[in-house]
């Protein structure tokens, strides 16, 4: 059973054993309207916890994504690269950033759950 | 030809049949093609005397094949250009209040004197004795700009003001160096409504950016600003009157801050427009500030440059003014160039020969043609239109600040609220009454943000009919009926609203002769 | 005062709907002790445009105007013919009082000269994408050299001896503050230097000049290689662009990046500026760019039309995390230089370059002639360097003195260097003349 978690930059992470993958949510991808362009992490890379590691741009605004843990990138979307917009359509489907191999799982403990998240966009306003 | 059609990836609107012309055009406005699809050989818009043959010295590196340009005749380069022309909107057509931009009257004097033989043809590698007018010019704009501000020195070479700053910034860091404190002060401060060069300016440079909120006013937290000094910190960055339109009233307490705690005060002199002949930034404590001349003093914007930004040095960054600079000897002048023997440790040098002279040679032509007496009126009138709009307007939009403005009038989107019309909306319904829009979302700190400088040069009257305007569009976007129309707009503008996402998602960044679809008839697709 | 609008009755009127008795009223968040009371001190009053026209003919008359002497010079800037279009074009209204196309719906003139200008650089300098301008050539290297540290994440320049000494010094004053590593070159006068072996893991570039700041024409093909092989860039300078209708273009050669300085084409020598910087690269580095980009879209209508695009490289957007805290270009200078290139179109600049480098052939067999003068090229386009077995900066005033303009001693830009003393750059377009080159080797006999 994956379980997924939250980061407050607005990234998901779907956690299946050791293996974390990582996107950003329905509503950060409705704050930056049009996604443009995307610059993901090679595989291979070795990551840690809060590193910038990947790039999502819309027309007028850019975002850092963050790694929400420490670990090794296993693989990039590579579609991304022709349709950004696969962020916009499917934010929590295909248009999931990278998947990496998780050093410490414990690391993932401060995220937010779903209701938890769910309740951190609604005090956003 | 077919001169509309080009990406392809549009969708057709329903355009109605009245608004379809053979030819596409619309009367004044003419539809027109790129260059590269206009060429042909064997046409050509010079006469150029065929060379004698001799042998070359080109090392067998002779260019082989065709580059690709294409021939036109003259008519034909003046015919594509003057129509290009005529898609702009201008200074030259009416107001233009895009603020922070100081988009005042280019007078067409500077441009006569720029271009004088013996001014606008020199070399700048000429003998110094052949080019003395050319220094002493340079010397007297100097002269000028170091008793406007009141500051003793001042670097002429930076190109802009995103490159004074870089100097004034480097200036900085070459003062800490010398005081063996560079490595530990590696903090600069700049409030959250800054312009975007300052963090890039200060980065590039090794510093980190930290910011300083604002007040309620608009203005810096000065509690906030001495809790944030320490130490580390190299410098504040500040822009004054600042990007909101405010004067930073307390900006003494601030410089005195910052002195106290052995930093050094960065001006963004971009906003000197409201207080030329008024206020000496040399009399706030200032260490150093770029003089963007494109603003102040009425050079022309020209599409996006060229620029100028001399900076302004405080006697504590005077000696590590970058090469170059003018010395009077007597009734000489002469350059120090690199190398040559000076008092200071210059920083370096930020770009080739001396400077923009060309630019240096219209905003002198301005400043001569004011003169002390009316570069003060210049500010003062600046200041009055800017209030004169904020008070007509604020009760049919919302001013983001109470009190008095300086020569810019900010206002936030509260006026829009529920009406379904965004400040981009309300913005490009702007550009169907004729003018071109305000800035827009900057700065950054207020909520939609409208930022409105309308200079000193416009009439009254053109003031009013602007004012007029906005009211009636502020009136129809309240009514609640007129988003779709807010959002259609412009609707008589060369083109309409752009997609600026597929322009971004695959970059089309040159012609190519694939960039063209199959060609479409206009007039079947008009009528589709 | 013409300028300004307003009369006093307009203003009782304005201060009346603000609700202050005077200006100065609105002027009350400047601190007391920052108000100046009358006038600033020492500051003439304002002038009518008949003054200031006397005033600006006394500074041109303290000059050698480049139109009335045998001229010569070159050195990073040429004296080329400007047809009269040109100057006519960059005049309008409105293109000379627009300003940065943020509303592409009412910057449509400005967008497509703008395409058309980053189309024509790729042609020339046989790159893949170019940008809408820099502020110059000496300022876009420097540029180049922080671009191609992005790119490679290395920090180390190798800068040839052969690249102008001011763009040399530009790159090292940002290395220094920027903190980065740039290793330059001895002058290279004879045009023999050899980077290859320089090139190691470390180096994040190789900048060098084509022509080179004393003349030379070299092949580059193979440090490229040399480059690519150790994961640099290798970028190419071009301070003469008219050599691009007459030499291989960097591109050919490898180049990563070309810079150049566009001044030549469309833009006077105007004492050193404004001129125009030319950036282009390859597709795959596109983003790593700096300075502004436009773009062909549609419209709401499905019209073609440009945008600025990628504009979130840029510092309005990405503040401290820029390519570059660039907002500039050289927008006029880009107009002229495009509006020009468009009147020669491909024969026309071809037959341009060709006349640049018979008229330098010419002088060149000319001065070597001369007793005492050497000439130290095999290869030059439309300028070369000769040595003159004495210090040539007091040749050349002295040749001023009789009203000859006669090149550049690489000791104004070199004074440190004492090699280099007694070397001259000597230049020449199409506006050299039978009479002036006659006159400059005239007046070279005399003085040497």
């Amino acid at each position: 059973m994956a379980d997924m978690k939250y980061t407050q930059e607005h990234e998901w992470i779907r956690i299946e054993g050791d293996t974390g993958t990582i996107g950003i949510s329905a509503y950060a991808q409705e704050q930056l309207g049009d996604v443009v362009f995307v610059d993901v992490p090679q595989a291979g890379r070795k990551v840690a916890k809060g590193d910038s590691v990947a790039v999502v741009e819309s027309v007028k605004a850019a975002s850092d994504i963050y790694a929400p843990a420490s670990g090794e990138v296993i693989e990039a979307n590579a579609a991304l690269a022709d349709t950004p917009g696969d962020i916009n359509v499917e934010p929590m489907g295909k248009g999931w950033f990278f998947k990496m191999k998780l050093a410490d799982k414990s690391e993932l403990d401060g995220l937010m759950d779903q209701a938890a998240y769910d309740a951190f966009v609604k005090s956003l306003g | 030809m077919d001169r509309s059609q080009g990406r392809s990836g549009g969708i057709a609107s329903g355009s109605s049949v009245e608004a379809a012309t053979f030819t596409g055009n619309r009367a004044l406005q003419i539809e027109e093609p790129l260059i590269f699809e206009m060429g042909q050989p064997g046409r050509t818009g010079v006469d150029l005397p065929e060379p004698p043959k001799v042998k070359d010295r080109l090392n067998g590196l002779r260019r082989g094949g065709e580059i690709g340009l294409p021939g036109l005749s003259e008519p034909q380069v003046v015919q594509h250009y003057t129509r290009l022309s005529q898609k702009n909107y201008a200074i030259d057509m009416g107001v233009y209040p895009l603020g922070s931009c100081t988009m005042k009257h280019n007078p067409r004097i500077n441009e006569k004197v720029a271009r004088f033989a013996g001014i606008g043809d020199l070399h700048p590698l000429q003998p110094v004795s052949t080019v003395q007018g050319a220094l002493e010019l340079i010397d007297c704009l100097a002269h000028w700009l170091k008793t406007l501000t009141g500051m003793p020195a001042v670097a002429m070479s930076p190109a802009a003001g995103a490159h004074g700053e870089m100097c004034g910034m480097m200036a900085i860091a070459a003062a800490l160096e010398s005081r063996g404190e560079r490595a530990r002060r590696k903090t600069v401060l700049a409030p959250e409504s800054a312009h975007g060069t300052n963090p890039a300016t200060a980065a590039a440079l090794g510093f980190t950016v930290k910011p300083i909120p604002a007040n309620e006013s608009g203005r810096v937290d000065l509690g906030a600003l001495k809790a944030a000094l320490g130490p580390d910190v190299a410098a504040i960055m500040l822009t004054n009157p600042n990007t909101c339109g405010l004067f930073e009233s307390e900006i003494i307490e601030i410089s005195k801050a910052v002195h106290a705690a052995g930093a050094y005060f960065y001006c963004d002199g971009a906003n000197f427009n409201a207080i030329v002949g008024r206020v000496r930034p040399g009399d706030l404590g200032v260490d150093c500030m770029h003089i963007n001349l494109h603003k102040t003093f009425s050079t022309p914007h020209g599409g996006g440059g060229p620029g100028a930004g001399p900076v302004v040095l405080s006697a504590a960054l005077a000696p590590y003014a970058p090469y170059p600079w003018i010395v009077q000897d007597g009734d000489k002048w002469r350059i120090a160039e690199d190398g040559a023997a000076v008092d200071g440790q210059p920083l370096g040098r930020l770009k080739a020969f001396h400077g923009q002279m060309g630019m240096f040679t219209r905003a002198l032509a301005y400043i001569m043609s004011h003169g002390a007496d009316g570069l003060k009126q210049v500010a003062e009138d600046a200041v009055l239109s800017a209030n004169y709009v904020m008070a007509a307007l604020k009760d049919t939009m919302t001013p983001a600040f109470d009190g008095p403005c300086m020569h810019e009038a900010l206002f936030d989107d509260t006026f829009l609220k529920d009406t379904g019309v965004s400040t981009l909306d309300f913005a490009k319904a702007m550009i169907d009454e004729g003018y071109h829009p305000m800035t827009m979302y900057f700065p950054l700190v207020v909520h939609g943000a409208m930022l409105i400088e309308p200079t000193e040069s416009q009439a009254k009257e053109d003031l009013d009919q602007f004012i007029g305007a906005l009211k009636s569009l502020a009136e129809r976007a309240k009514s609640g009926t007129a988003a779709e129309a807010f959002k259609a707009a412009p609707l008589y503008a060369p083109r309409r609203r752009l997609d600026e996402t597929l322009a971004a998602r695959k970059p089309i960044l040159r012609w190519r002769p694939s960039n063209n679809p199959p060609s479409v008839d206009p007039m079947k697709q008009a009528a589709e | 005062m013409r300028y300004l609008p307003l009369t006093d009755a307009d203003r009782r009127d304005m201060l009346g709907v603000i609700g202050v008795k005077s200006v100065d009223e609105l002027f009350r968040d400047v601190p007391q002790s920052a108000r100046l009371g009358g006038k600033i001190a020492g500051l003439p009053d304002h002038l009518g445009e008949l003054e200031v026209e006397r005033a600006f003919q006394a500074y041109a008359a303290k000059n050698v105007s480049s139109s009335v002497a045998p001229f010569f010079i070159g050195a990073g800037a040429y004296r080329h013919h400007v047809p009269a279009t040109v100057d006519y074009m960059i005049q309008r209204g409105e293109f000379l009082t627009s300003y940065t196309p943020y509303q592409p719906e009412i910057t449509q003139g400005t967008l497509q000269y703008l395409f058309e200008f980053q189309t024509q650089v790729t042609l020339l300098t046989g790159m893949e994408v170019a940008n809408a301008s820099m502020y110059d050539g000496s300022t876009g290297t420097s540029e180049a050299v922080l671009m191609a540290n992005r790119v490679t994440r290395r920090s180390k320049a190798l800068l040839s001896g052969g690249l102008n000494p001011q763009y040399r010094r530009i790159v090292e004053t940002t290395a220094h503050w920027q903190g980065f590593k740039a290793v330059s070159g001895k002058p290279d006068a004879e045009g023999l230097e050899d980077l290859i072996a320089a090139v190691d893991k470390e180096t994040s570039c190789v900048v060098v000049q084509n022509p080179s700041f004393f003349g030379h024409v070299r092949d580059f093909g193979k440090l490229a290689e040399a480059c690519h092989a150790a994961g640099a860039l290798l970028i190419v300078v071009v301070t003469e662009v008219v050599s691009l209708g007459l030499l291989k273009p960097p591109g050919e050669m490898g180049a990563d990046i070309v810079v150049c300085e566009g001044q030549s084409i469309g833009n006077g020598l105007g004492f050193g500026g404004p001129y125009v910087g030319l950036f282009a690269t390859r597709d795959k580095y596109m983003r790593q760019m700096p300075g502004r980009l436009v773009g062909e879209t549609v419209d709401a209508d499905g019209k073609r039309g440009f945008v600025l695009t990628l504009s979130t490289r840029e510092q309005h957007i990405r503040r401290e995390k820029a390519t570059s805290n660039i907002c500039t270009n050289a927008g006029l200078c880009a107009l002229a230089f495009t509006v020009h290139l468009t009147l020669l179109g491909e024969a026309g600049f071809r037959r341009l370059a060709e006349i640049n480098h018979t008229k330098a052939a010419q002088l060149a067999d000319k001065v070597s002639a001369l007793p005492g003068v050497k000439v130290l090229n095999d290869s030059f386009f439309n300028e070369f360097t000769i040595s003159l077995g004495k210090p040539a900066a007091p040749v050349v005033e002295a040749l001023a003195a009789r009203r000859i303009l006669g090149g550049v001693p690489a000791s104004r830009l070199l004074p440190d260097d004492k090699s280099v003393e007694n070397l001259l750059l000597l230049a020449a377009t199409e506006t050299a003349t039978d009479e002036g080159m006659a006159a400059l080797v005239a007046g070279l006999k005399e003085v040497l």
